[in-house]
């Protein structure tokens, strides 16, 4: 199991989501990635599509300015 | 025990798409989806930029409708290719600068390639026969079917039985008995399959998909063209067009004025692309100028961009111009008088 940061700040929704979805298509079962958003809206979809795809989202924080999600990814 | 068939489903976030797929999976057939972004998809919530609007619900309708339907959504960039449809479409625009039979065609042709990529056996969509003028036209069905390749493997649940036999029904993959025959623009026979699904909450079925339906994006982005003498776009280009006030008040150069917090926010992220000007004495919106301005030109830009801030009744109020090389210039300059804003230069 590795940790795997990805930055996807300054794009719009759905840019984030194919980020996420292109980053973990990459990575091995159990592998935790930790995604840093600017839109907002990002907090709703990038769980929207973990679920869907049966991914694990462990954490999820929100401040002014960034959204940071943490995904541990399904086998 | 029969092979299960797959289909994958065109989902737009709409209700058309989001009944297709459930009629597929209805009849036993495992459904993936797939989602295209082509830039000007109005599914990107870009609206959720205004701070005003952050109390309206955020969601993406198309991870809502496969969350609803339990099946797989496979969303796509396809930013890049969608260029030549938009700037070369072989079967024009529509009322504004929306191609969207030759977006249909190439989604479609897009859809079947994943199809053949991933193995799976038949493409559905949301299409409604005459439900739309371009796209869904009833002589215009059969050209989707020809020229995306798809040919007799584009099955359109909600309209099948208006339609010639498709291979899935031919081969009995799905009973055709169990499809629609639904025409025309009425939408009380797709809200009441919603209501016989349970369906809530939907997203509006008239509520359109694309910012290329819209006449003042489209307004914005013909002005992008002539002014750069080309058309062509980069995804920034179009995101910006969605932004703000757009002012033409010179051939040469355009401002991007914000309306609000979320927008002045949004807007900072360009700072480095562009020249810009801030207001420093009073609250004001951050104006990105798109274009080579003299000083001159500078200066009433300035007066515009005050306009737009709480001096807009002062004497005068002080300006930071920053070049987009870095150099930066603070001075003071009376707003301009609302009078004196031509109405032409709106875009």
């Amino acid at each position: 199991m590795s940790h795997h940061t990805l930055d996807a700040r300054n794009s719009l929704c759905p840019m984030p989501v194919i980020k996420t979805q292109n980053k973990i298509a990459e990575l091995q079962a159990g592998d935790v990635l930790e995604v840093t958003c600017t839109d907002p809206g990002a907090l709703n979809d990038i769980p929207a599509w973990c679920r869907i795809n049966g991914h694990l989202v462990k954490d999820s924080l929100e401040n002014d300015d960034e959204v940071v999600i943490v995904i541990q990814v399904a086998g | 025990m029969p092979i299960q068939k797959k289909a994958v489903a065109l989902i737009s976030g709409g209700l058309d798409s989001l009944l297709a797929a459930r009629l597929m999976l209805d009849q036993g057939i495992h459904v993936e989806g797939i989602n295209f972004y082509t830039g000007f998809c109005v599914e990107g919530h870009t609206h959720a930029i205004r701070k005003k609007d952050k109390k309206k619900p955020k969601r993406n309708n198309a991870l809502w409708s496969a969350e609803q339907l339990g099946i797989k959504l496979h969303i796509i960039d396809i930013i890049e290719e969608y260029k030549d449809v938009l700037i070369n479409p072989k079967h024009g625009y529509g009322a504004n600068m929306n191609p969207c039979l030759d977006c249909k065609i190439f989604m479609v042709s897009k859809a079947k390639q994943w199809m053949e990529e991933n193995g799976f056996d038949f493409i559905i969509t949301g299409e409604v026969m005459g439900q739309r003028p371009m796209s869904q036209r009833k002589d215009l069905l059969p050209v989707v079917v020809r020229e995306s390749g798809a040919d007799d493997r584009l099955l359109r649940p909600l309209c099948a039985k208006n339609l010639a036999a498709t291979l899935p029904e031919r081969e009995g993959w799905v009973d055709r008995e169990q499809l629609k025959d639904f025409s025309g623009r009425n939408r009380k026979p797709q809200m009441a399959l919603a209501a016989e699904f349970g369906f809530e909450d939907y997203a509006t079925p008239a509520g359109g998909c694309c910012f290329l339906t819209d006449k003042n994006y489209s307004d914005k982005l013909v002005d992008l063209w002539q002014a750069r003498n080309k058309k062509d776009y980069e995804l920034d280009d179009i995101m910006l067009l969605k932004v703000g006030r757009h002012l033409r008040p010179q051939p040469h150069y355009k401002l991007i004025v914000s309306r609000e917090d979320g927008e002045n926010k949004f807007l900072k992220g360009y700072k480095k692309q562009f020249s810009t000007i801030e207001i420093k004495s009073h609250n004001g919106p951050l104006t990105l100028v798109d274009g080579e301005l003299s000083d001159e030109d500078f200066q009433f830009a300035s007066r515009i961009a005050a306009r737009f801030s709480q001096g807009r009744d002062a004497q005068s109020v002080t300006v930071k111009v920053t070049r987009k090389d870095g150099e930066e210039k603070t001075f003071d300059i009376p707003p301009m008088p609302a009078s004196e804003i031509q109405q032409e230069w709106y875009i």
